[in-house]
């Protein structure tokens, strides 16, 4: 167990390579402090995102998932974000029925340049999995296929 | 595989929140690591060849370096691998610095955390292929949107070095903002005599095709091969036959029009021709304005044409045209600066703004350069500039400073001593910022040389006292309250994006900042580049600056353009979406999604199967994410990768 004992929950971060990982490279640069628990994933857009990465992470192990993409109508490739909206949306309503918190999983948008809401955003969240605490494990994580099923 | 792990201390920005050869230790132990070191810049060349020796002693087939964040080194290791004779797509980054060193102290969990990033880089790299570009031929021609003085430099230089350039200006006339100026500091030269002979060369070089009163449509298509429209919005004056004679601008009766290029300073008529070194110099209806196109009777125009030039009936008509690259030039507005209610929000007919005062300074402007009261036409003889309307005023979301008030406040002040001998400015200041060569000494000249009165201090109320304004504010550098009695108040309004900023964007598909200016694909490294490939910034549009800087980046941006453009062909990004054949049902869902068109159906042995289109392909994986068998996924970032990377944390 590397997850710093007590002091840190796991968090995954899927970030957009064009937006929302620009804003925390920003925030990086800016020296805008934030708290350790998240780990990012760069994905080349938040349309690439697909609902069974997040189900994966948080049945895997994972305390929280947060997904951050371009502002609506900043997609760097046009329309990805609209997709990941709507997908993003279903998926938190249906994460209740597999006993998941969905307050463990939220999406939002962040800009290249917005170093400080990035901050904001990071700081947040993790108090927000900080108040829900360790997730319940899963004995077994279900097989992939399984999963997939379940996201479709 | 044998991956080798690079830990950079980049000096002591990681090392010094995180203990790099930790970190080293702990990725020895990763799957397949065979190789990890920490080192102690891996970009400069001293890294960079360590890189490549450690590749070859230790015959390594994938590298991770652990640094700074890919979006800015990641071309450059890829470059190292491949100069060691690996792909250079085995290659992968962990961001340790703008994502763990930057932003904590506590050295536990940093290396903890740095540790874990290299984890995931490596379970990724476990799964990363071999890719290898495609080249594809490449268009020639530039296109530059706005025709201000930066876009007009990026335009000249480009088409001298050879490229053709469509050159898009939304007003009946390029020259931007740098065509309404009287003088330029800090030289005080005309600024129509500098800027008219560049706009002249426009018009005449042969590669350049200048399509004024138009603009952007649309744009699809990347980096090479974009594919734009063209709104040339309707002029209702064929510009093929006018001559820009201008005996139509004579007798048109409209003459209550406002007068957009001069700031409204005076009426003009319906049909104008903005100013008599216009280019291109050709005559323009504007529709508000005008009695036959709003409904009611006229015709004048048409009737005193020569050259029956005016059709009223003319439509928008859409161009197409297929460039290369792209340079944004497209400058700003001021502010709307009458929300400051205390400085009269509009009323006063005697507060005017600085682009205002420009053309009541000009000779060529509506008053023939003679400086007379909106009011009353009288010639004023105490003149009052406030500096910073609507500049680092954070109550009103615009904490920054515009950048060349500070300046050109201090031109006009010298214009008005020059225009009236006998007259007094006071020039109301927050700093006076003039960081340029001869700037500073300028702004001195102002004070010694033409007394203009300089108060520290914030003005808090203008208001009418007989024909007079009274400005109110405060003295900071004595501690007192001053009243001066005014003739005329010039106000030094902020600046912000051009209008309609943000909707060019969007369609250019580049980021913009809270305020829509653009932003640069590196603050310091990549000043004029985007994050969009093909696509340049040059001139206010992407941060305020004055003229001497707008005509670098005009420069810098057509070096970065003829660059791109004059190689022939260009590589296409592997990273690209394909298709298993054997696990697509050819549902169609994927071409339904994919926002470039890139996906088309063929047919397999009388079967539908989906295939990308390599070239048209971008990689944004909206497919990947679409498609229910897992059948098209996004290379370099499979499902498998991301999940691997995911399991990387879970597992552990
Ligand atoms: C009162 C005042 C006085 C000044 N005096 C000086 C001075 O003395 N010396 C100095 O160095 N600087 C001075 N400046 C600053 C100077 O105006 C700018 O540095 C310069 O104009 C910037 O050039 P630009 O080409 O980037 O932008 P702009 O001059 O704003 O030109 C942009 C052009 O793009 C066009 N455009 C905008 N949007 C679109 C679109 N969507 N599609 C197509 N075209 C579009 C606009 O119509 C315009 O023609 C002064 C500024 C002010 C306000
Ligand atoms: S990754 Fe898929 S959706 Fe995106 S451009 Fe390529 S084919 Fe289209
Ligand atoms: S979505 Fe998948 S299965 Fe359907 S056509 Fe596209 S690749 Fe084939």
């Amino acid at each position: 167990m590397s997850v710093l004992n007590t002091k840190e929950l796991r968090i995954i971060g899927f970030l957009c390579n064009w937006c929302s990982y620009g804003g925390a490279d920003t925030a990086g640069v800016g020296r805008f402090t934030q708290p350790t628990d998240l780990r990012v994933v760069r994905v080349p857009c938040s349309g690439r995102i697909n609902p069974l990465f997040i189900l994966k992470s948080l049945l895997g192990g994972a305390d929280g998932v947060l997904v951050s993409g371009c502002h609506p109508r900043d997609c760097h490739y046009a329309e990805g974000n609209f997709y990941a909206r709507r997908r993003l949306e279903l998926l938190k309503g249906f994460l209740p029925v597999l006993g998941i918190d969905p307050r463990r999983f939220e999406y939002t948008w962040v800009s290249a340049s917005e170093g400080q809401r990035w901050q904001h955003v990071v700081e947040a969240f993790t108090a927000q999995i900080h108040g829900l605490g360790p997730a319940r494990g899963w004995p077994e994580a279900p097989e992939l296929e399984i999963l997939n099923a379940v996201a479709r | 595989m044998r991956i080798g792990v690079f830990i950079c201390h980049c000096g002591s920005n990681i090392a010094g929140t995180v203990d790099c050869a930790a970190v080293a230790a702990k990725a020895a132990t990763y799957p397949d690591v065979a190789y990890a070191t920490d080192i102690m810049y891996a970009c400069a060349e001293p890294g960079q060849d360590a890189i490549i020796a450690a590749i070859k002693e230790h015959q390594l087939s994938g590298v991770v370096v652990a640094s700074c964040t890919p979006r800015m080194h990641e071309p450059t290791f890829r470059k190292t691998v491949e100069r060691a004779g690996l792909n250079r797509y085995m290659f992968e980054m962990a961001n340790i610095r703008e994502h763990v060193s930057w932003i904590g102290k506590d050295i536990e969990a940093n290396t903890n955390k740095a540790a874990e990033l290299v984890r995931m880089a490596a379970a990724k790299l476990r799964l990363n292929k071999e890719l290898k570009p495609k080249s594809f031929p490449v268009t020639k021609r530039l296109l530059v949107v706005g025709g201000g003085v930066a876009g007009i430099q990026a335009a000249l230089d480009a088409a001298d070095a050879g490229l053709e350039v469509i050159l898009v200006e939304k007003q009946p006339t390029i020259g931007g903002k740098m065509a309404k100026l009287d003088k330029t500091f800090p030289t005080v030269d005309c600024s129509s005599c500098i800027l008219g002979p560049r706009m002249v060369d426009v018009a005449q070089h042969p590669n350049i095709t200048l399509y004024a009163y138009s603009e952007v449509e649309s744009v699809s298509g990347y980096v090479g091969n974009f594919d734009v429209k063209i709104r040339k919005k309707a002029s209702y004056v064929d510009w093929v036959k006018c001559t820009g004679c201008g005996l139509c601008t004579e007798k048109c009766p409209a003459r209550k029009s406002y007068d957009r290029f001069n700031e409204g300073v005076g009426p003009t008529t319906a049909i104008i021709i903005p100013f008599p070194q216009a280019i291109p110099k050709k005559a323009s209806i504007e529709r508000e304005h005008c009695r036959l196109l709003t409904g009611g009777k006229c015709g004048v125009c048409a009737k005193v044409c020569p050259t029956g030039a005016i059709n009223y009936a003319m439509e928008d008509e859409i161009i197409e045209a297929r460039v290369g690259g792209i340079v944004a030039a497209t400058g700003y507005d001021l502010i709307d600066w009458k929300i400051y209610e205390e400085y009269g929000g509009g009323r006063y007919p005697d507060v005017v703004t600085s682009l205002q005062y420009e053309r009541m300074l000009s000779a060529s402007g509506p008053t023939g350069g003679h400086i007379k009261r909106p009011s009353d036409g009288v010639e004023p003889k105490d003149v009052v500039f406030i500096q910073c309307v609507g500049s680092r005023d954070p109550s009103i979301g615009r904490p920054y400073c515009s950048g060349f008030c500070c300046m050109y406040t201090a031109k006009q002040a010298i214009l008005t001593k020059d225009h009236i001998p006998d007259s007094q400015s006071y020039v109301f200041y927050m700093d006076i910022r003039s960081p340029g060569k001869g700037y500073d000494e300028f702004t001195r000249r102002v004070q010694e040389e033409y007394k203009a009165r300089y108060i520290r201090g914030r003005v808090s109320l203008v208001y009418p006292k007989g024909n007079k304004l009274i400005v109110r504010g405060a003295d900071t550098l004595m501690g007192v309250q001053v009243e001066v009695e005014a003739d005329l108040v010039v106000l030094a309004v902020g600046a912000e994006a051009a209008s309609e900023s943000a909707k060019l964007a969007e369609k250019l598909r580049i980021s913009y900042d809270s305020y829509g200016f653009f932003m640069e694909g590196h603050p310091k490294l990549k000043p004029v580049e985007t994050n969009t490939a093909g696509v340049f910034l040059a001139g206010a549009c992407q941060g305020l600056k004055d003229i001497p800087s707008s005509v670098a980046q005009g420069s810098a941006a057509a070096a970065k353009a003829i660059g791109l453009l004059s190689r022939d062909m260009l590589d296409s990004d592997p990273q690209i979406a394909f298709v298993s054949a054997n696990r697509c049902v050819g549902c169609g869902k994927c071409i339904e999604v994919c926002p470039f068109k890139a996906i088309q159906e063929i047919d397999l042995r009388g079967q539908p199967k989906a295939e990308v289109i390599e070239t048209v392909c971008q990689g944004c994986g909206l497919c990947n994410a679409t498609c229910p068998q897992g059948a098209i996924q996004l290379s370099h970032f499979t499902d498998n990768q991301i999940l691997a990377e995911v399991e990387a944390l879970c597992r552990f």
